[in-house]
């Protein structure tokens, strides 16, 4: 198995690796067009290198992908639907790993733009929220989850008029949060 | 009672692939009149109890970071299985935990493995002694093996990581018992084994096996 730490065309290429913050040589580019060595074989040094090399990096994605999950729970599901399923634990060959590796690489990118994306809504209804509490007649039945400050689950900010009808008409505004757990 | 823990073998190719991978079991002996089946002493129960206390929301949520659940995340993955569809066994505790509100009570060998796997991390299987054949180890299935000694155990084709004995495949690895080796009530001799992944201390694995046998001494004396 022929396996290089430099990049050269027709070699599959980690996925996303800026995203993935990995030191070069950690990123292997192995050539598809040779076979893996079957198990109960003798395998090369270089192959067992690789094969480091490889459950080294499915280490570090794991890692991340837990930091990353377990930070934003529960708004970010760890499930990888798209997640290549193998029949019960096994030793997986070179080219099995690599695609273990490359899933989950591609995975920790998702997330990452989740958690991006997350954030900005957060800050979005943050700021949102200290707008309608500083004017809240410029915001009349606008509504913020909880949820979407990063708060917690239950509850949402409303801007709704003092006593009611009377209010509504008088130009009494207020921002209220209702508790909406069940 | 019998000696220690021991270190289980672990073919070649295995251990080349999976340097830390490891299984260490222990051999109990069980007073006669006792069933492993029967609900737990209150002694056991209470510890339970303590337990559920000391697993809430924020803990069971970064579980997946603590060191030695992490190293069995990250060995899942390394092995094809994907640990948020496969849970490792001290999340899947851990999430049931959450669903019923507390570890609860299932019965005497159930409950004394949940605990000895909530206080380690480090899971731990049973195995029913007398048809165990020499020490176990861990190896990848031949094609046409099946798991257990029973011809209608399910066919396990070649490639997946087993704990066996000298003869057969007993266990797939962080998967079901063989059929018939689970042990049941009238069970007299129990092999406890833990697998240890790299990451994980031996201390660990065999601290998780000595606290099941010291509870199952205990609640049977």
């Amino acid at each position: 198995m022929a396996f290089t730490a430099a990049p050269r065309p027709a070699k599959i290429e980690l996925v996303k690796r800026e995203e993935q913050r990995m030191a070069q040589t950690e990123q292997l580019v192995v050539d598809r067009r040779e076979p893996d060595t079957g198990f109960g074989e003798e395998r090369p040094i270089g192959d067992r290198l690789a094969r480091e090399a490889l459950k080294g990096q499915i280490a570090k994605l794991e890692r991340e992908l837990s930091g990353l999950v377990a930070q934003t729970f529960p708004h970010i599901s760890p499930s990888d639907h798209e997640a290549e399923l193998f029949s019960g634990p096994r030793l997986l060959s070179l080219g099995e790993l690599e695609r273990v590796r490359d899933r989950l690489a591609l995975r920790v990118g998702e997330v990452q733009v989740e958690v991006r994306e997350r954030s900005a809504l957060e800050h979005r209804s943050r700021e949102l929220l200290r707008r309608m509490k500083l004017e809240p007649g410029r915001y009349k039945f606008v509504r913020v989850p909880v949820a979407d400050l990063g708060d917690g689950h239950c509850g949402v900010w409303e801007v709704r008029p003092r006593l009611g009808l009377i209010g509504m008409l008088a130009g009494w505004w207020q921002v209220k949060l209702s508790s909406g757990c069940p | 009672m019998s000696e220690g823990p021991v270190r289980g073998w672990c073919e070649r190719e295995v251990q080349q692939e999976l340097p830390g991978l490891g299984l260490m079991s222990v051999t109990v002996e069980l007073p006669d009149g006792g069933s492993l089946t029967r609900g737990s002493s209150p002694a056991v129960r209470a510890r339970l109890r303590e337990l559920s206390n000391r697993w809430r929301g924020a803990r069971a949520v970064n579980v997946r970071q603590e060191p030695i659940p992490a190293a069995y995340r990250v060995f899942f993955r390394q092995i094809g299985l994907d640990p948020d569809i496969a849970r490792t066994p001290i999340e899947a505790a851990v999430l049931e935990r959450m669903l019923d509100g507390g570890f609860l009570s299932e019965g005497l060998l159930a409950d004394v493995l949940t605990i000895a796997l909530i206080d380690t991390s480090v899971p731990v299987w049973a195995l029913d002694a007398t048809h165990v054949n020499g020490p176990l180890g861990i190896r990848v299935s031949r094609s046409k093996e099946r798991l257990g000694r029973s011809p209608e155990g399910p066919s396990l084709g070649a490639g997946r990581l087993v704990v066996a004995d000298a003869d057969c495949p007993l266990a797939i690895l962080f998967g079901q018992l063989g059929p018939g080796h689970e042990p049941s009530a009238s069970t007299r001799r129990l092999t406890l084994f833990a697998v240890q992944v790299s990451g994980v201390p031996a201390l660990h694995a065999e601290e998780t096996l000595w606290a099941c046998r010291s509870a199952l001494a205990e609640d049977s004396a």
